[in-house]
């Protein structure tokens, strides 16, 4: 029995211990230095988890089809503050592949601690970086999205089927890249955060949960019909389908402070 | 007397303190001679050392970058060509696979804005891209090159030496071999020589003939001094391209066999010629200018003015352009050490 109530108390001085901590934390919290955030970005299809392979899905034409591929690229990310100041974030580039499950979750380190009300990020890689020269980190073409033979990166794949595709093994290919005129894909989407925005302490790592919506490649501006169109490598089509995109493949969930 | 006697001192002392310090290599350094442009490429964020020149040399030469072992760059690269490919119409790489393209020679590329026949590689750093893993060429991938070099024992400490850490990435390995290629400078020809009023630059009246009928017939696109005025354009070659060439990149059907407009510079060395390297000798090509152009939709205008094909050029003007392209041959270039092939590490 004694040992028991020995333990209790022990266990009670942690406890006051770890609020307390919690509470120091707290007390101290400035807004001075940089924090981290994360980055969670949860693909689906309209209101469908995105499964590869295997979700069976429907694009707004009304056209049936699978996805066995599907990464984007983004890049320039920049929190903004309710006087309008802006905070980009140096060499954030990402690139995400719904089939590995590490790009998912990423962290975003080097935010300068404040309260955020919304962000900013290019889909795709900005032109002067497309065209700088051998990159390392997330642009390394080792990592591929990226075409040797008319240099530049992919910014978002879609590959899959559908029955409706005329080419070989009903395939889609849809690969959106391109930085010059006039097939310039490079598009800026701005995320306005729900109340509270994003708190970045220099001791805290909130999170943001993005949903990706990859039914928007094929509806937004222009209803895309798989039996006209079902693949390319950047050119106008590509157009077609970043201005689709910009329209609203990413929108924010809600974001853990 | 005794200023000659002072200055023997003085080059003995020097040479003394030359040896002490242990420095026989001079470091490396890019010169822009005085006849070229600025360059395009500046060597930002890669500033040529000798260390990173020495690691893109041996990668230049190095066959554990191709899938079976069997090819290097210098492979389709020959100094001697001027680093094109001596008697290949098209490129020759691994499992005797033929490309589709005649390889092209390699120099003076810090002064190109665009890469390939077709121009859709943009940057120098990623030009070598394309060579590890097309099938046809090195039929690699990076992954697998930077493993097989990490594999090597010498290379990590070449990584080092060039860039301060043993680290092997794609970057690195594009970055080194573009110190090795941007510094191939090809600027030391009888023509060169002529241009800076240098010793050994005198021109024979055919060489004067042929370079005023070079201005006039052909400057318009292989535009003095590099010879190139780097756009794409059909000359002609085919009625039916089977190549699209330019229009790959844009998509534009106005590019439809387009290409590249070559540098002139060494074309005596580099047969055979034009992208698909249909024509073997330049007699052939003057014949091609004069009478063998073909009224493909997108000729160039210049190839067909007031109703007539290509450039009306008799025997002798064919003859003593040929001349001068001759003096547009850089024999210091083709022998210059720095770039000779290596032995295998
Ligand atoms: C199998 C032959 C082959 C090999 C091996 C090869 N190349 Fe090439 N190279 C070519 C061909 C062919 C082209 C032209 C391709 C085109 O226009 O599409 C070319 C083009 C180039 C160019 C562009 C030149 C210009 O003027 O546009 C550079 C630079 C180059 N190669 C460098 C390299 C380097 C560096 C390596 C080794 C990593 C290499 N090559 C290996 C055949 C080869
Ligand atoms: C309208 C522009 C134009 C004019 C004028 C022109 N060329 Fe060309 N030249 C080209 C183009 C474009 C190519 C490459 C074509 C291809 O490969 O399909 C080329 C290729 C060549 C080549 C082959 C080089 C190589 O490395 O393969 C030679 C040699 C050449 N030209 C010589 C001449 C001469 C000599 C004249 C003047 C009589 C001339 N050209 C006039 C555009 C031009």
């Amino acid at each position: 029995m004694k040992s028991i109530s020995i333990f209790k108390s022990l266990t009670c001085v942690a406890l006051i211990c770890i609020i307390a901590s919690c509470k120091k934390n707290n007390n101290e919290e400035t807004l001075a230095g940089q924090g981290k955030v994360n980055l969670e970005f949860e693909n689906k299809v309209g209101d469908q988890e995105l499964e590869l392979n295997t979700g069976a899905y429907t694009n707004a034409n009304g056209d049936d089809f699978k996805i066995t591929t599907f990464k984007y690229r983004i890049s320039n990310i920049t929190f903004n503050k309710a006087d309008g100041s802006k905070n980009l974030i140096p060499e954030s580039y990402l690139l995400i592949d719904a089939a590995d499950e590490k790009t998912t979750l990423q962290t975003i380190e080097h935010v300068p601690a404040g309260d955020y009300v919304s962000m900013d990020f290019v889909i795709g890689v900005d032109s002067v970086r497309n065209f700088a020269g051998a990159q390392t980190g997330a642009l390394d073409p080792a990592k591929g999205m990226y075409w040797s033979w008319n240099t530049g990166y992919i910014f978002v794949m879609l590959e899959g089927s559908s029955s409706k595709s005329t080419q070989a093994d009903n395939k889609l290919a849809f690969h959106v890249g391109g930085a010059k005129a006039p097939n310039n894909t490079v598009r800026k989407v701005t995320l306005p955060f729900t109340a509270g925005g994003l708190r970045v302490r220099s001791n805290s790592q909130p999170e943001i949960h993005l949903l990706v919506d990859a039914a928007y490649l094929f509806k937004g501006t222009t209803n895309i019909n798989f039996a006209t169109l079902s693949g390319f490598h950047g050119g106008s089509d590509a157009v077609t389908i970043a201005n689709n995109y910009a329209t609203g493949m990413f929108k924010l969930d809600h974001i853990h402070n | 007397m005794v200023i000659s006697l002072l200055t023997c001192w003085l080059v003995i002392t020097v040479g003394c303190k030359k040896n002490d310090n242990e420095a026989p290599q001079t470091a490396i350094r890019f010169v822009v001679p005085s006849n070229f442009p600025t360059p395009v490429y500046q060597f930002t964020n890669n500033t040529v050392s000798n260390a990173g020149f020495d690691l893109g040399h041996r990668l230049f030469y190095e066959n554990a970058l191709s899938i079976d072992n069997s090819t290097n760059c210098g492979s389709c690269h020959q100094q001697f060509a001027a680093f094109a490919n001596l008697d290949h119409q098209v490129s020759h790489g691994v499992n005797n696979c033929f490309g589709t393209r005649n390889s092209p020679p390699l120099f003076n590329l810090a002064w190109q804005q665009n890469f390939m026949w077709d121009g859709g590689v943009h940057h120098i750093e990623l030009s070598a891209l394309n060579a590890f893993v097309n099938p046809c060429e090195m039929a690699n991938t990076l992954d697998n090159v930077v493993k097989t070099l990490n594999n090597k024992p010498s290379y990590p400490q070449l990584f080092i030496s060039a860039f301060g850490s043993s680290e092997i990435n794609s970057q690195r390995i594009f970055k080194a071999l573009a110190q090795f290629t941007g510094m191939m400078v090809s600027a030391n020809s009888k023509y060169d020589k002529y241009s800076r009023k240098q010793n050994g630059g005198e021109f024979t009246n055919d060489e004067l003939a042929g370079y005023a009928l070079f201005k006039q017939k052909c400057s318009s696109c292989h535009t003095e001094p590099l010879f190139t005025d780097n756009s794409f354009k059909s000359n002609g070659l085919e009625l039916n391209p089977k190549d699209a060439g330019r229009e790959i990149i844009t998509l534009a059907s106005a590019d439809f066999g387009a290409f590249r407009v070559p540098t002139l510079r060494n074309v005596a060395l580099t047969s055979p010629y034009m992208h698909n390297g249909s024509l073997s000798t330049l007699a052939q090509v003057l014949n091609h200018y004069n009478s063998g152009v073909k009224n493909h939709i997108n000729l160039d205008a210049k190839l067909k003015q007031n109703g007539v094909l290509g450039i009306p050029l008799s025997a002798t003007e064919q003859q003593k352009i040929i001349t001068f392209l001759n003096t547009l041959t850089d024999n210091e270039f083709i022998h210059d050490p720095k770039f000779a092939e290596l032995p295998p590490l």
